[in-house]
């Protein structure tokens, strides 16, 4: 802050404070009433007088005391222009006191779990580090996968043991670290509508649900030529693609003829953001463990 | 000494003493800000929204959202553990107005960008709890209907640039090509993902 300014806010702040203790001692009225009229403000309206009593003491003393209050706190923090305050505070330092203490306490408890392997921390006696993940999971990660790891509609359920790209402790924290983006291609302008259905008729037969034969058999002859390179041959997927398998059961988004043909029509490309620019490796190593505890344990 | 009575009988002169007490904490506090560095310079490398977020961030206000959601997150460690660093008045200088907000129903969002993916934000907004069943937010299902013209944007950049936000000939010429045909979903999704990624000063790691 320049002099100028330093300057400005000083005189204002001082002059408003003085101003007010001036304002209010020169309004003061004495308790000892000299006339008759030193009690009313000395009209009457229909035998209607005004009374004009002193400030209550207490009152007096309450502004008084905020006054004094006020000139404390500014020689004590920073208040006027470039003056520090004798306790030197700011904003900033407060914050990085409250990280430092927090540091001093945590290092060491997240020191312990970091070097633990990811099994070690699902054992019973790591109760505590797993505890501690499940509350990094929550401010984290519940909002897409749901605050007990269930997903929801287009984000994977981490409780069952599918996975998309592999539910070992180092493919989760892969994919924790550095996020995953689904690649199912708009097969919709190639395919035709008709084309759609008949791949979607095909799909479902490949978990074992009811469809028209003939489009079906018509839809695996596309599947072979289109779908192949990612699912497989036998639809089981391919996990180092992130390619879900199409024969069991659990479906990300679904897997009714309309959520298929929806999907294979427009495509797919769910998003895992990368955490590695916002949580520390000891704290993703904890959420791994959590995570990876859901499906094993 | 000036008495009670003339002052109550006068009031040019009440006005006139009102205005003098009440000016004094807006001209200590507020005036200087306006001549200071820290609040009048933009933090490096800070960019501008694109034709595409200035929409979006229209449509946040138009929706209210700010009136639930803070853009401010405060130098407490509770804060900087779960949104990020925290925030700084540089990072505001091309803001009109500004959206800090003064109640959290919602979280701060102020670095919300990148936190989650399009497909989260889509769905959240469509209908919160089909992705947080525990949610409160209301639904914003009309986001999904109604297109952009973008006819009005170059000219929101024009006045924008008059106060001092540097957009340039050439943003404001493609403004009404960039925006038009989106859905205000996409134009609020792009703004909400460009919260906290207007500038890369500020590790957000925790």
């Amino acid at each position: 802050m320049s002099a100028f300014w330093s300057a400005w806010v000083t005189i204002i702040t001082l002059a408003v404070i003085l101003g007010c203790t001036w304002l209010l001692f020169q309004t003061r009225k004495s308790e000892n009433y000299k006339e008759e009229t030193d009690q009313t403000v000395g009209h009457s309206f229909d035998g209607i007088e005004e009374y004009d009593n002193p400030l209550p003491k207490w009152w007096f003393q309450m502004f008084l005391a905020t006054v004094v209050f006020g000139l404390v706190y500014l020689v004590l923090y920073p208040g006027l222009g470039n003056f520090k305050g004798l306790l030197g505070w700011t904003s900033a330092g407060q914050w990085e006191e409250e990280m430092a203490h927090a540091e001093e306490n945590y290092r060491p408890v997240f020191a312990k779990y970091a070097a633990l392997s990811v099994e070690d921390l699902i054992k019973p006696e790591n109760e505590a580090g797993l505890k501690m993940g499940q509350r990094m999971f929550a401010n984290n990660c519940s909002l897409c996968h749901g605050t007990a790891g269930t997903g929801a509609h287009g984000f994977p359920n981490l409780t069952d043991s599918d996975w998309l790209y592999g539910g070992n402790p180092d493919t989760i924290m892969q994919t924790i670290v550095h996020g995953r983006q689904g690649a199912m291609p708009a097969w919709g302008a190639v395919l035709g509508e008709e084309g759609v259905r008949d791949v979607t008729s095909y799909v479902l037969t490949l978990s074992g649900s009811e469809a028209d034969s003939e489009a079906a058999a018509r839809g695996k002859t596309q599947f072979q030529a289109l779908c192949t390179a990612c699912h497989g041959v036998d639809g089981k997927g391919m996990q180092a693609l992130g390619a879900p398998n199409l024969t069991d059961d659990v479906w990300l988004y679904g897997n009714s003829f309309a959520e298929i043909a929806h999907t294979i029509r427009a495509g797919r490309n769910g998003v895992m953001p990368a955490h590695k620019d916002l949580l520390s490796e000891e704290k993703i190593k904890l959420i791994t463990a959590y995570v990876y505890s859901l499906s094993n344990q | 000494m000036i008495k009670h009575e003339t002052i109550e009988k006068n009031i040019g002169l009440m006005i006139l003493l009102i205005i003098i007490v009440i000016s004094g904490g807006g001209l200590a506090e507020i005036v200087p800000l306006f001549f200071q560095a820290s609040t009048s310079k933009p933090i490096e490398g800070l960019r501008t929204y694109n034709a595409v977020e200035l929409e979006g961030r229209d449509i946040y206000i138009r929706e209210g959202c700010h009136v639930c959601h803070t853009q401010m997150i405060r130098p407490f460690r509770a804060e900087t553990e779960r949104y990020g660093h925290f925030s700084t008045a540089n990072e505001f200088v091309y803001e009109h107005p500004f959206l800090w907000g003064s109640k959290r129903t919602g979280p701060d969002i102020a670095r919300v960008g990148g936190r989650y993916s399009d497909d989260w934000h889509r769905a959240h907004l469509y209908n919160p709890r089909d992705v947080v069943p525990e949610s409160k937010m209301p639904s914003y299902p009309w986001l999904f209907e109604e297109k952009l013209t973008g006819k009005d944007t170059a000219a929101k950049m024009t006045a924008l640039r008059k106060v001092g936000v540097p957009y340039t000939d050439e943003q404001i010429a493609s403004a009404q090509d960039d925006v038009a045909g989106k859905y205000e979903i996409d134009a609020l999704v792009a703004y909400l993902q460009a919260l906290g990624k207007t500038h890369p000063n500020y590790t957000n790691k925790r």
